[in-house]
């Protein structure tokens, strides 16, 4: 019996240890948060917050479901598919809100360049032109309708919320 | 983007792991190290070191009380480091860590450094006075028990501790290793070589660095150094150098001849924004001249004084070229692009959190607490301990 | 708590049907969503991208994408003859604002639009000690800003370059597949914005979406095959010298 009493320090640092242990799982009780482990090794919760956040663009079945003169004219030429916040921007506060967001009108001479200046380094089947030769400083929607671009449809700024 | 060279990822411009992770290697590296050196005496029966074995243990407190603050200061919110024990990704290799640490921190060093210096505590506790007795009767928890049967038990189960401590140092550091060598994302890394090379570098550098330590302690100790120790040390310190350097230069040699769709760009960087460091720093510096003169001294019969240059020399800048090594690695694995097409430059701050003044803070702090530990916890033969008080 | 065996069938299918909807995964801002539904991808034709950078500042817009970095961003190729392994790769601001005017018809050019492949085996979720990014059920990448330590491990981890520590939130952050659109019946912003169609939103598990035609029909690639991470990114007309 005097071998275990004199191994009895010992005892007293393994007992350090298990105290140690104890409250690591008590704090951890309290610590991990409840979703934790719901789908995976992760938060379940974050991904609602994730999921949760605000929309900045709208998506063009909120902007068509108002502007349907505007999609009936884009239906007619090359710009079908191009998304309306490809141009306008983001306007999700314009659809939740429509009377009192009003967007600002993109300016043609910027937003026109941005895709269709020329460049080798572009598709070689995309229409683009070196913008000063090709409208000698006139605006582009002198002639062509930005809706529907293609030169048989006669540009009047036809539709869009002025 | 200044710093830039050819093309980068742009999220890749910025160094994500700043000086903060090159320390952090280095100073578990030493614990490493420092380790195996008293385990020489405990476990293999190197007689020779005994001067050596306390302090070398606690040089080992020292440093790896300090190893994670370098990760922790780096973390963007540290104060949520305690998922790590709460929440472990058992597919992360840093999940480990907090795990690998506390193990070796508790089962390992501070049992191992308990049971030997349980006798002088237990003494202490009771021949001191005032803040300092509360502080050894602590350290008895409350067992006076200082029976021969009882100091008998302890240095078995001590060399029970200490066999068990040789694969904890190495799990401790080759794990920091094979946080690098397993990201398959960045070739300068990817290596299972790595975690062998990370702990034969951590050895290295932890036996230059008691080596260094005790032939300054006992100098400024105004005692004699044991030539025999120092020799030893520096005997097995040069066996283990050429091991490190032989694997060093294998890993080397292999990313040289099967130069791989990475090669180009990382050989240039090697000669280029790492030539200093890794050329110059590491394998010259670092590793050949140390290399050389430890090999002189266990060829040549070298008079005394000679012997004790080299080995300070040899020591340090031993300790500095693991110290570049492990600069390397971690800079030097976040300047060139994933893209292999370019090069970002790391530029140092120097008073943020991870800045230069921090890392140097951080290099120092386990001197003070060796220091704390060497005035608690006396390290030398018992008639000196006196001495060494005064 | 003591449950008498006639509570216990009452609460049992309760019980139940909160297990279903566990297992199904309903993320509570989207009431009609399932997760189990949907095994969400992109795919990227590069034969259509004209580098106006719409998606760039789509994406930026939408998610508050601080200055500096991407979780989308536009890469600009030039490879000259035979040399796919010395392409000359651009991306000013990450393509934000399109790219400079390429006279001279020397090689060839194109654009490769980059972003998070969302990948089924993804080494950056691997690697996170705490469970802080992770893939959904509906396998998006994503990250939980509120428990990630900011180690940045997953960035270092990531071959593609498409995560960053956010300077100011000091968490991981990347490209989240526009989770808080797709959960609720949008597409992505730059999917939204681009007006080439070259980027689309593909669910892999809607045997309906148009993806599946496509991959039966063209040559399809991902980026960095030999990480096997199992991409999610579907690039068509990829180049070999794209890295």
């Amino acid at each position: 019996m005097s071998a275990f009493k004199d191994a009895r320090h010992l005892f007293r640092f393994a007992g350090l240890f298990v105290l140690a242990f104890l409250v690591f799982l008590v704090v951890r009780h309290y610590y991990v948060p409840k979703s934790f482990g719901q789908y995976g090794h992760y938060r379940g919760a974050a991904v609602g917050e994730i999921a949760n956040l605000p929309v900045k663009f709208a998506g063009h079945q909120a902007c068509e479901d108002c502007h349907t003169d505007v999609v009936a004219k884009k239906n007619t030429g090359k710009h079908a598919h191009v998304n309306c916040e490809a141009c306008h921007g983001a306007l999700a506060s314009h659809a939740d809100d429509p009377s009192t967001v009003k967007p600002v009108l993109p300016d043609t001479a910027v937003l026109c360049a941005r895709c269709h200046t020329a460049s080798a380094a572009k598709p070689k089947g995309f229409p683009q032109v070196e913008p000063a030769e090709h409208s000698q400083g006139l605006p582009c929607e002198t002639c062509h309708n930005p809706h529907s671009p293609g030169m048989d449809a006669p540009a009047t700024a036809a539709g869009g919320a002025k | 983007m200044s710093g830039v060279e050819g093309y980068m990822y742009p999220n890749e411009i910025t160094l994500y792991w700043s000086v903060l992770i090159v320390l952090y290697p280095y100073i578990t590296g030493l614990v490493a190290g420092a380790f195996i050196l008293a385990s020489l005496e405990r476990v293999f029966r190197v007689e020779a070191v005994k001067p050596t074995y306390r302090l070398a243990l606690l040089t080992a407190l020292a440093f790896l009380l300090v190893a994670p603050l370098p990760l922790v200061l780096h973390l963007g919110h540290p104060f949520r480091s305690p998922e790590m024990y709460f929440t472990p990704h058992d597919t992360s290799a840093m999940a480990m860590f907090g795990y690998v640490y506390m193990w070796y921190l508790m089962a390992v060093l501070v049992f191992e450094i308990w049971l030997d210096y349980r006798r002088e505590i237990v003494l202490l506790s009771q021949s001191s006075k005032g803040l300092l007795r509360l502080v050894y009767k602590v350290m008895t928890l409350g067992s006076s028990n200082i029976s021969e049967r009882s100091l008998a038990i302890d240095e078995r189960v001590g060399w029970i501790v200490t066999l068990v401590g040789i694969p904890s140092a190495f799990l401790l550091h080759g794990y920091v290793g094979f946080i690098f060598g397993s990201l398959k994302a960045n070739p300068w890394w990817s290596s299972p070589l790595m975690p062998v090379v990370f702990i034969f570098s951590a050895m290295v550098s932890g036996i230059a660095a008691v080596m260094l330590l005790y032939m300054a302690l006992t100098r400024l100790r105004k005692q004699k150094i044991d030539m025999h120790c120092v020799d030893t040390i520096a005997m097995y310190m040069f066996y283990i150098f050429i091991i490190d350097f032989s694997l060093e230069m294998l890993d080397l040699i292999h990313r040289i001849y099967e130069a791989d769709e990475s090669f180009r760009s990382l050989n240039f960087m090697a000669h280029t924004k790492l030539f200093f460091s890794q050329i110059v720093l590491q394998i010259c510096l670092g590793t050949i001249v140390p290399l050389i003169l430890l090999f002189l001294t266990q060829v040549v019969k070298l008079p005394e004084i000679a012997r004790k240059y080299m080995y300070v020399l040899s020591g340090s800048l031993a300790l500095i070229g693991v110290l570049a090594m492990r600069w390397n690695v971690v800079i030097g694995g976040q300047l060139f692009s994933k893209s292999f097409l370019g090069y970002t430059t790391y530029k140092m701050a120097l008073v943020t959190r991870e800045g230069l003044l921090m890392a140097i803070g951080l290099t120092l702090l386990p001197l003070l607490f060796l220091w704390v530990l060497v005035k608690l916890l006396p390290p030398w033969p018992e008639k000196n301990a006196s001495v060494a008080a005064d | 708590m003591n449950i008498s065996r006639r509570k216990m069938l009452i609460l049992l299918p309760a019980a139940a049907v909160a297990w279903e909807s566990v297992l199904a995964g309903t993320p509570e801002a989207s009431p009609n969503y399932k997760m189990s539904d949907h095994w969400w991808g992109m795919l990227i034709d590069i034969s259509k991208c004209i580098g106006c950078g719409n998606c760039v500042r789509a994406c930026q817009t939408e998610n508050d994408v601080p200055e500096g970095y991407f979780r989308t961003w536009v890469e600009r190729y030039h490879v000259d003859d035979y040399h796919l392994e010395n392409p000359v790769v651009i991306s000013p601001d990450g393509g934000k604002e399109g790219f400079p005017v390429v006279k001279e018809d020397a090689g060839k050019y194109f654009f490769v639009p980059k972003m998070c492949n969302h990948c089924a085996d993804s080494p950056c979720t691997q690697v996170c000690p705490v469970g802080a990014t992770f893939i959904s059920p509906d396998g998006v990448v994503l990250i939980d800003q509120k428990y990630c330590l900011g180690c940045a491990y997953c960035v270092q981890a990531c071959p593609y370059g498409c995560r960053y520590v956010h300077p100011t939130k000091e968490v991981a952050d990347k490209c989240t597949l526009c989770y808080h659109r797709i959960t609720k019946g949008l597409t992505t912003a730059c999917c939204e914005a681009c007006p080439t169609g070259a980027r689309q939103l593909a669910d892999l598990k809607n045997p309906n979406d148009p993806i599946h035609e496509f991959l039966k029909t063209h040559n399809v690639q991902v980026l960095k095959p030999q990480m096997a991470t199992g991409a999610k990114a579907f690039y068509n007309d990829l180049d070999g010298s794209v890295r």
